[in-house]
Protein backbone atom coordinates (compact mmCIF):
# COMPACT_ATOMS: atom_id res chain seq x y z
CA UNK A 1 0.00 0.00 0.00
CA UNK A 2 1.37 3.55 -0.98
CA UNK A 3 1.89 5.81 1.51
CA UNK A 4 0.68 9.46 1.29
CA UNK A 5 2.95 11.54 -0.63
CA UNK A 6 4.30 9.04 -2.85
CA UNK A 7 4.68 9.70 -6.24
CA UNK A 8 1.39 8.42 -7.89
CA UNK A 9 0.84 6.20 -11.06
CA UNK A 10 2.24 7.33 -13.67
CA UNK A 11 -1.31 6.92 -15.94
CA UNK A 12 -2.44 9.13 -13.12
CA UNK A 13 -0.47 12.23 -13.82
CA UNK A 14 -0.77 12.09 -17.34
CA UNK A 15 -4.72 11.22 -16.79
CA UNK A 16 -4.04 14.97 -14.94
CA UNK A 17 -2.01 16.51 -17.39
CA UNK A 18 -4.60 15.44 -20.36
CA UNK A 19 -7.33 17.11 -18.26
CA UNK A 20 -5.74 20.00 -17.53
CA UNK A 21 -4.53 20.17 -21.33
CA UNK A 22 -7.88 19.67 -22.72
CA UNK A 23 -9.38 21.97 -20.06
CA UNK A 24 -7.27 25.09 -21.43
CA UNK A 25 -7.44 23.80 -25.51
CA UNK A 26 -11.45 23.42 -24.96
CA UNK A 27 -11.75 26.75 -22.99
CA UNK A 28 -10.04 28.87 -25.58
CA UNK A 29 -11.36 27.55 -28.53
CA UNK A 30 -15.41 27.55 -26.94
CA UNK A 31 -15.00 30.98 -25.73
CA UNK A 32 -13.50 32.71 -28.68
CA UNK A 33 -15.09 31.15 -31.39
CA UNK A 34 -15.26 33.18 -34.66
CA UNK A 35 -18.59 32.30 -36.80
CA UNK A 36 -18.81 32.38 -40.29
CA UNK A 37 -22.43 33.44 -41.09
CA UNK A 38 -24.14 32.10 -44.24
CA UNK A 39 -27.44 33.85 -44.36
CA UNK A 40 -29.85 33.22 -47.49
CA UNK A 41 -32.97 34.15 -45.66
CA UNK A 42 -35.47 35.40 -42.91
CA UNK A 43 -33.09 33.06 -40.16
CA UNK A 44 -30.23 35.77 -41.24
CA UNK A 45 -32.36 38.97 -40.04
CA UNK A 46 -32.44 37.11 -36.42
CA UNK A 47 -29.19 36.35 -36.44
CA UNK A 48 -28.66 40.01 -37.35
CA UNK A 49 -30.43 40.59 -34.35
CA UNK A 50 -28.92 38.34 -32.12
CA UNK A 51 -25.33 39.92 -33.22
CA UNK A 52 -26.61 42.98 -32.67
CA UNK A 53 -26.38 45.38 -29.30
CA UNK A 54 -29.68 44.45 -27.43
CA UNK A 55 -28.83 40.30 -27.49
CA UNK A 56 -25.03 40.84 -28.51
CA UNK A 57 -23.60 37.35 -28.71
CA UNK A 58 -19.82 38.85 -28.74
CA UNK A 59 -20.85 38.56 -24.92
CA UNK A 60 -19.85 34.52 -25.54
CA UNK A 61 -16.82 35.18 -27.24
CA UNK A 62 -17.91 36.09 -31.35
CA UNK A 63 -16.80 39.20 -31.62
CA UNK A 64 -15.34 38.87 -34.59
CA UNK A 65 -17.22 37.45 -37.49
CA UNK A 66 -15.11 36.08 -40.19
CA UNK A 67 -16.79 36.59 -43.46
CA UNK A 68 -14.13 34.52 -44.79
CA UNK A 69 -14.29 30.99 -44.55
CA UNK A 70 -10.31 30.34 -43.73
CA UNK A 71 -10.54 32.57 -40.42
CA UNK A 72 -13.67 31.23 -39.00
CA UNK A 73 -14.56 28.08 -36.64
CA UNK A 74 -18.38 27.86 -36.24
CA UNK A 75 -20.67 27.93 -39.61
CA UNK A 76 -23.96 29.08 -38.83
CA UNK A 77 -26.38 28.78 -42.17
CA UNK A 78 -29.55 30.97 -41.74
CA UNK A 79 -32.06 30.24 -44.00
CA UNK A 80 -32.99 27.78 -46.61
CA UNK A 81 -30.53 26.28 -48.39
CA UNK A 82 -31.38 25.32 -52.56
CA UNK A 83 -29.71 22.78 -54.63
CA UNK A 84 -27.62 25.44 -56.78
CA UNK A 85 -25.85 26.78 -53.07
CA UNK A 86 -25.02 23.32 -52.10
CA UNK A 87 -21.32 23.16 -53.90
CA UNK A 88 -21.26 26.65 -52.54
CA UNK A 89 -21.67 25.92 -49.06
CA UNK A 90 -19.48 22.58 -49.30
CA UNK A 91 -16.66 24.74 -50.45
CA UNK A 92 -17.33 26.85 -47.68
CA UNK A 93 -16.87 24.23 -45.58
CA UNK A 94 -13.85 22.61 -46.75
CA UNK A 95 -12.08 26.08 -46.61
CA UNK A 96 -12.49 26.25 -42.86
CA UNK A 97 -9.53 24.89 -40.98
CA UNK A 98 -10.12 22.03 -38.35
CA UNK A 99 -11.28 22.19 -35.82
CA UNK A 100 -14.52 23.24 -36.97
CA UNK A 101 -18.28 23.63 -36.43
CA UNK A 102 -21.56 24.29 -38.31
CA UNK A 103 -24.99 25.53 -36.40
CA UNK A 104 -27.80 24.58 -38.89
CA UNK A 105 -30.26 27.57 -37.79
CA UNK A 106 -34.14 27.33 -38.49
CA UNK A 107 -36.18 25.03 -39.80
CA UNK A 108 -35.40 24.86 -43.46
CA UNK A 109 -31.41 24.53 -42.79
CA UNK A 110 -32.01 21.40 -40.64
CA UNK A 111 -35.51 19.95 -42.42
CA UNK A 112 -35.89 21.51 -45.71
CA UNK A 113 -38.83 22.92 -43.55
CA UNK A 114 -42.28 24.17 -45.46
CA UNK A 115 -40.21 23.65 -48.78
CA UNK A 116 -40.25 20.10 -49.83
CA UNK A 117 -40.25 20.92 -53.29
CA UNK A 118 -37.46 20.42 -56.47
CA UNK A 119 -35.26 22.98 -55.47
CA UNK A 120 -34.67 22.77 -51.66
CA UNK A 121 -31.76 20.65 -49.71
CA UNK A 122 -33.84 18.89 -47.32
CA UNK A 123 -31.88 19.55 -44.45
CA UNK A 124 -28.40 20.97 -44.77
CA UNK A 125 -27.14 17.86 -43.13
CA UNK A 126 -27.19 16.23 -46.73
CA UNK A 127 -24.37 18.38 -47.64
CA UNK A 128 -22.49 19.36 -44.52
CA UNK A 129 -21.78 17.63 -41.11
CA UNK A 130 -24.08 19.08 -38.37
CA UNK A 131 -23.78 19.92 -34.49
CA UNK A 132 -26.27 22.25 -33.30
CA UNK A 133 -29.47 21.73 -34.55
CA UNK A 134 -31.71 25.62 -33.91
CA UNK A 135 -35.33 24.88 -34.36
CA UNK A 136 -37.71 27.85 -35.09
CA UNK A 137 -39.28 29.55 -37.90
CA UNK A 138 -37.27 31.72 -37.49
CA UNK A 139 -35.43 31.40 -34.54
CA UNK A 140 -35.88 33.93 -31.50
CA UNK A 141 -32.52 35.25 -30.90
CA UNK A 142 -32.56 33.41 -27.42
CA UNK A 143 -32.85 30.13 -29.23
CA UNK A 144 -29.76 31.16 -30.84
CA UNK A 145 -27.91 31.76 -28.24
CA UNK A 146 -28.65 28.97 -26.62
CA UNK A 147 -27.58 26.53 -29.69
CA UNK A 148 -23.90 28.70 -28.99
CA UNK A 149 -24.08 27.76 -25.70
CA UNK A 150 -25.03 24.38 -26.52
CA UNK A 151 -21.96 24.44 -28.90
CA UNK A 152 -19.92 25.42 -25.93
CA UNK A 153 -20.71 22.55 -24.17
CA UNK A 154 -20.32 20.68 -26.80
CA UNK A 155 -16.35 21.73 -27.42
CA UNK A 156 -15.90 21.47 -23.91
CA UNK A 157 -16.74 17.68 -24.04
CA UNK A 158 -14.21 17.33 -26.84
CA UNK A 159 -10.81 15.56 -25.94
CA UNK A 160 -7.61 15.97 -28.11
CA UNK A 161 -6.44 12.78 -26.71
CA UNK A 162 -9.80 10.76 -27.52
CA UNK A 163 -9.16 7.90 -29.68
CA UNK A 164 -11.61 9.27 -32.13
CA UNK A 165 -9.69 11.88 -33.55
CA UNK A 166 -11.90 14.82 -35.60
CA UNK A 167 -11.43 14.07 -38.90
CA UNK A 168 -12.63 15.42 -42.47
CA UNK A 169 -15.85 13.35 -42.81
CA UNK A 170 -15.88 12.61 -46.21
CA UNK A 171 -18.90 10.88 -48.28
CA UNK A 172 -18.92 7.54 -47.92
CA UNK A 173 -19.39 6.63 -51.74
CA UNK A 174 -20.98 8.89 -55.09
CA UNK A 175 -24.09 9.45 -52.79
CA UNK A 176 -22.89 11.51 -50.72
CA UNK A 177 -24.09 10.13 -47.60
CA UNK A 178 -21.35 9.92 -44.95
CA UNK A 179 -23.28 7.12 -42.93
CA UNK A 180 -24.25 3.89 -43.85
CA UNK A 181 -28.14 3.78 -45.32
CA UNK A 182 -29.18 1.47 -42.64
CA UNK A 183 -28.04 3.80 -40.18
CA UNK A 184 -29.49 6.90 -41.66
CA UNK A 185 -32.96 4.64 -41.77
CA UNK A 186 -32.65 3.45 -38.23
CA UNK A 187 -32.02 7.03 -36.25
CA UNK A 188 -34.02 9.23 -38.87
CA UNK A 189 -37.78 9.22 -39.73
CA UNK A 190 -39.73 9.76 -43.64
CA UNK A 191 -39.43 13.51 -43.55
CA UNK A 192 -41.10 16.66 -45.56
CA UNK A 193 -45.04 15.51 -46.33
CA UNK A 194 -43.85 12.48 -47.80
CA UNK A 195 -43.73 8.89 -46.45
CA UNK A 196 -41.57 7.55 -49.39
CA UNK A 197 -38.88 9.83 -48.82
CA UNK A 198 -36.25 8.65 -46.40
CA UNK A 199 -32.91 10.19 -45.89
CA UNK A 200 -31.25 7.75 -47.24
CA UNK A 201 -32.72 7.21 -50.28
CA UNK B 1 -57.23 50.51 -77.13
CA UNK B 2 -59.42 52.18 -79.66
CA UNK B 3 -57.39 52.00 -82.91
CA UNK B 4 -56.65 47.96 -83.49
CA UNK B 5 -53.29 46.90 -85.58
CA UNK B 6 -53.27 46.99 -88.80
CA UNK B 7 -51.55 43.37 -89.34
CA UNK B 8 -54.17 41.43 -90.73
CA UNK B 9 -54.98 38.21 -88.92
CA UNK B 10 -52.95 39.42 -85.76
CA UNK B 11 -55.53 39.95 -83.26
CA UNK B 12 -57.49 37.16 -82.12
CA UNK B 13 -59.64 38.53 -79.24
CA UNK B 14 -59.44 41.75 -77.06
CA UNK B 15 -60.90 41.43 -73.22
CA UNK B 16 -61.69 44.42 -70.96
CA UNK B 17 -61.81 42.86 -67.22
CA UNK B 18 -60.91 45.13 -63.75
CA UNK B 19 -59.62 47.95 -65.81
CA UNK B 20 -57.23 45.69 -67.75
CA UNK B 21 -57.21 45.31 -71.31
CA UNK B 22 -56.04 41.89 -72.12
CA UNK B 23 -54.94 41.61 -76.28
CA UNK B 24 -54.57 37.70 -77.61
CA UNK B 25 -52.13 37.88 -80.56
CA UNK B 26 -51.56 34.95 -83.05
CA UNK B 27 -48.26 33.38 -82.47
CA UNK B 28 -46.71 34.37 -85.69
CA UNK B 29 -47.67 38.31 -86.15
CA UNK B 30 -46.37 38.69 -82.36
CA UNK B 31 -43.60 40.56 -83.25
CA UNK B 32 -45.17 42.46 -85.73
CA UNK B 33 -47.94 43.46 -83.13
CA UNK B 34 -44.95 44.00 -80.71
CA UNK B 35 -43.13 46.51 -83.37
CA UNK B 36 -46.41 48.19 -83.88
CA UNK B 37 -47.18 49.04 -80.40
CA UNK B 38 -43.77 50.58 -79.18
CA UNK B 39 -43.00 52.63 -82.17
CA UNK B 40 -46.61 54.08 -83.51
CA UNK B 41 -47.28 57.33 -82.27
CA UNK B 42 -50.24 57.27 -80.05
CA UNK B 43 -49.42 54.00 -78.39
CA UNK B 44 -45.65 53.99 -77.56
CA UNK B 45 -45.77 51.17 -75.20
CA UNK B 46 -41.79 51.51 -74.41
CA UNK B 47 -41.39 50.00 -71.47
CA UNK B 48 -41.92 45.85 -71.05
CA UNK B 49 -42.67 45.23 -67.10
CA UNK B 50 -42.75 42.04 -67.39
CA UNK B 51 -42.78 38.44 -69.32
CA UNK B 52 -44.28 35.52 -67.93
CA UNK B 53 -46.51 32.63 -68.65
CA UNK B 54 -48.94 30.53 -67.41
CA UNK B 55 -50.33 26.50 -67.88
CA UNK B 56 -53.81 26.54 -66.69
CA UNK B 57 -54.72 22.88 -64.73
CA UNK B 58 -57.52 22.31 -67.69
CA UNK B 59 -55.58 20.66 -69.98
CA UNK B 60 -57.84 21.44 -72.96
CA UNK B 61 -56.46 25.24 -72.50
CA UNK B 62 -53.26 26.35 -74.47
CA UNK B 63 -50.19 27.87 -72.52
CA UNK B 64 -50.34 31.13 -72.43
CA UNK B 65 -46.85 33.40 -72.91
CA UNK B 66 -47.88 37.24 -71.14
CA UNK B 67 -46.54 40.40 -71.75
CA UNK B 68 -47.09 43.23 -69.39
CA UNK B 69 -46.06 46.60 -71.86
CA UNK B 70 -46.45 50.05 -70.40
CA UNK B 71 -46.06 53.50 -72.07
CA UNK B 72 -44.76 55.34 -69.41
CA UNK B 73 -45.64 59.02 -71.06
CA UNK B 74 -49.65 57.82 -71.61
CA UNK B 75 -49.60 55.71 -68.00
CA UNK B 76 -51.34 53.00 -70.04
CA UNK B 77 -50.86 49.32 -69.64
CA UNK B 78 -51.79 47.09 -71.94
CA UNK B 79 -51.39 43.21 -71.54
CA UNK B 80 -50.48 40.79 -74.60
CA UNK B 81 -51.01 36.94 -74.23
CA UNK B 82 -49.70 34.22 -77.07
CA UNK B 83 -51.56 31.39 -76.96
CA UNK B 84 -49.44 28.26 -77.69
CA UNK B 85 -50.39 24.80 -78.17
CA UNK B 86 -48.46 22.22 -75.89
CA UNK B 87 -49.02 19.43 -78.36
CA UNK B 88 -46.90 21.67 -80.47
CA UNK B 89 -43.37 23.27 -80.53
CA UNK B 90 -43.64 25.78 -77.85
CA UNK B 91 -41.59 28.60 -80.02
CA UNK B 92 -42.21 32.48 -80.04
CA UNK B 93 -40.40 35.09 -81.16
CA UNK B 94 -37.99 36.85 -79.03
CA UNK B 95 -38.71 40.71 -78.30
CA UNK B 96 -35.57 41.36 -77.11
CA UNK B 97 -34.61 43.54 -80.14
CA UNK B 98 -37.60 45.70 -79.05
CA UNK B 99 -36.84 46.03 -75.17
CA UNK B 100 -33.33 44.45 -74.30
CA UNK B 101 -35.22 43.62 -70.50
CA UNK B 102 -36.74 41.03 -72.33
CA UNK B 103 -33.33 39.32 -71.99
CA UNK B 104 -33.73 37.97 -68.54
CA UNK B 105 -36.82 37.78 -68.50
CA UNK B 106 -37.34 35.37 -71.47
CA UNK B 107 -34.56 33.13 -70.00
CA UNK B 108 -36.86 32.68 -67.11
CA UNK B 109 -39.89 31.48 -69.19
CA UNK B 110 -37.66 29.65 -70.60
CA UNK B 111 -35.91 27.92 -68.01
CA UNK B 112 -39.30 27.24 -66.00
CA UNK B 113 -41.79 26.81 -68.88
CA UNK B 114 -39.09 25.25 -71.61
CA UNK B 115 -40.70 28.03 -74.09
CA UNK B 116 -38.32 28.60 -76.58
CA UNK B 117 -37.52 32.44 -77.49
CA UNK B 118 -36.62 32.83 -81.33
CA UNK B 119 -33.67 35.26 -81.53
CA UNK B 120 -32.79 35.74 -78.38
CA UNK B 121 -29.23 35.96 -77.97
CA UNK B 122 -28.45 33.96 -74.86
CA UNK B 123 -31.11 31.54 -74.11
CA UNK B 124 -29.99 29.73 -71.14
CA UNK B 125 -30.77 28.87 -67.73
CA UNK B 126 -31.31 31.34 -65.22
CA UNK B 127 -32.67 30.26 -61.96
CA UNK B 128 -31.82 26.54 -62.10
CA UNK B 129 -28.21 25.71 -63.17
CA UNK B 130 -27.07 25.18 -66.76
CA UNK B 131 -26.63 21.63 -66.37
CA UNK B 132 -30.06 21.21 -64.30
CA UNK B 133 -31.50 18.24 -66.47
CA UNK B 134 -34.87 17.32 -64.85
CA UNK B 135 -37.25 19.25 -67.13
CA UNK B 136 -39.07 22.10 -66.61
CA UNK B 137 -40.24 23.13 -63.42
CA UNK B 138 -43.20 25.43 -63.33
CA UNK B 139 -44.94 22.88 -66.11
CA UNK B 140 -47.96 20.83 -64.73
CA UNK B 141 -46.15 17.42 -65.82
CA UNK B 142 -43.34 18.13 -63.49
CA UNK B 143 -43.74 16.68 -60.25
CA UNK B 144 -43.28 18.83 -57.39
CA UNK B 145 -40.10 16.97 -55.91
CA UNK B 146 -38.59 16.80 -58.97
CA UNK B 147 -38.13 13.85 -61.12
CA UNK B 148 -35.02 12.19 -59.31
CA UNK B 149 -34.50 10.82 -56.31
CA UNK B 150 -33.52 13.27 -53.34
CA UNK B 151 -30.05 11.39 -52.91
CA UNK B 152 -29.60 11.62 -56.62
CA UNK B 153 -30.32 15.67 -56.46
CA UNK B 154 -27.71 15.90 -53.87
CA UNK B 155 -25.28 14.41 -55.99
CA UNK B 156 -25.75 16.46 -59.30
CA UNK B 157 -26.29 19.54 -57.06
CA UNK B 158 -22.75 19.13 -55.40
CA UNK B 159 -21.15 17.85 -58.31
CA UNK B 160 -21.79 21.30 -60.33
CA UNK B 161 -19.27 23.46 -60.68
CA UNK B 162 -20.57 27.36 -59.14
CA UNK B 163 -17.90 29.21 -61.41
CA UNK B 164 -18.98 27.02 -64.76
CA UNK B 165 -22.04 29.18 -65.38
CA UNK B 166 -20.89 32.50 -66.12
CA UNK B 167 -19.57 33.25 -69.70
CA UNK B 168 -15.87 34.63 -70.27
CA UNK B 169 -18.24 37.96 -70.80
CA UNK B 170 -19.45 37.93 -67.08
CA UNK B 171 -16.19 37.30 -65.70
CA UNK B 172 -14.38 39.88 -67.60
CA UNK B 173 -17.04 42.38 -66.20
CA UNK B 174 -16.44 41.73 -62.71
CA UNK B 175 -12.51 41.58 -63.71
CA UNK B 176 -12.71 37.73 -61.78
CA UNK B 177 -11.28 36.26 -64.92
CA UNK B 178 -7.63 36.13 -63.57
CA UNK B 179 -8.54 34.80 -60.36
CA UNK B 180 -9.65 31.08 -61.85
CA UNK B 181 -7.55 28.44 -62.66
CA UNK B 182 -6.02 27.91 -65.73
CA UNK B 183 -8.21 25.03 -66.98
CA UNK B 184 -11.50 26.77 -66.02
CA UNK B 185 -10.37 29.51 -68.19
CA UNK B 186 -9.51 27.63 -70.78
CA UNK B 187 -12.47 25.58 -70.76
CA UNK B 188 -14.67 28.60 -70.50
CA UNK B 189 -13.18 30.13 -73.43
CA UNK B 190 -13.52 27.29 -75.10
CA UNK B 191 -17.75 27.54 -74.21
CA UNK B 192 -18.03 24.41 -71.86
CA UNK B 193 -20.06 25.22 -68.94
CA UNK B 194 -19.82 22.37 -67.20
CA UNK B 195 -20.65 18.32 -67.25
CA UNK B 196 -24.45 17.53 -68.04
CA UNK B 197 -24.80 14.44 -64.95
CA UNK B 198 -25.54 11.07 -66.14
CA UNK B 199 -28.73 10.34 -64.86
CA UNK B 200 -29.16 6.79 -62.67
CA UNK B 201 -29.35 3.71 -63.68
CA UNK B 202 -33.04 2.14 -63.02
Amino acid sequence: MKRVGEVQSSNYLLAKFQHLVDWVVNSSRANSLWPMPFGTACCAIEFMATAASRYDFARFGMERQAFSPRQADVLICAGRLPFKLAPVIRRIYDQMPQPKWVISMGACASTGGVFDNYAMVQGIDTIVPVDVYVPGCPPRPEGLLYGILLLHKKIKGESLFDAVRRRDEQPLDEKGLRLPPETIDEISEPFGNSVHQFRSS
Amino acid sequence: MTSLPPIPGALRSVVARDGDTIVYVAREHLLDAMTWLKTTPGQDFNYLVDVTAVEYRDRERPLEVVYFLRSLERRADLRIKVELNPADELVVDSVYHLWHGADWLEREVFDMFGITFRGHPDLRRILMWETYAEGYPLRKSFPLRGRFSRAEQVRQALNANPEAHYSMEELSIAEAGGDLPDDMRDRLRRGERGVIPEPPNP
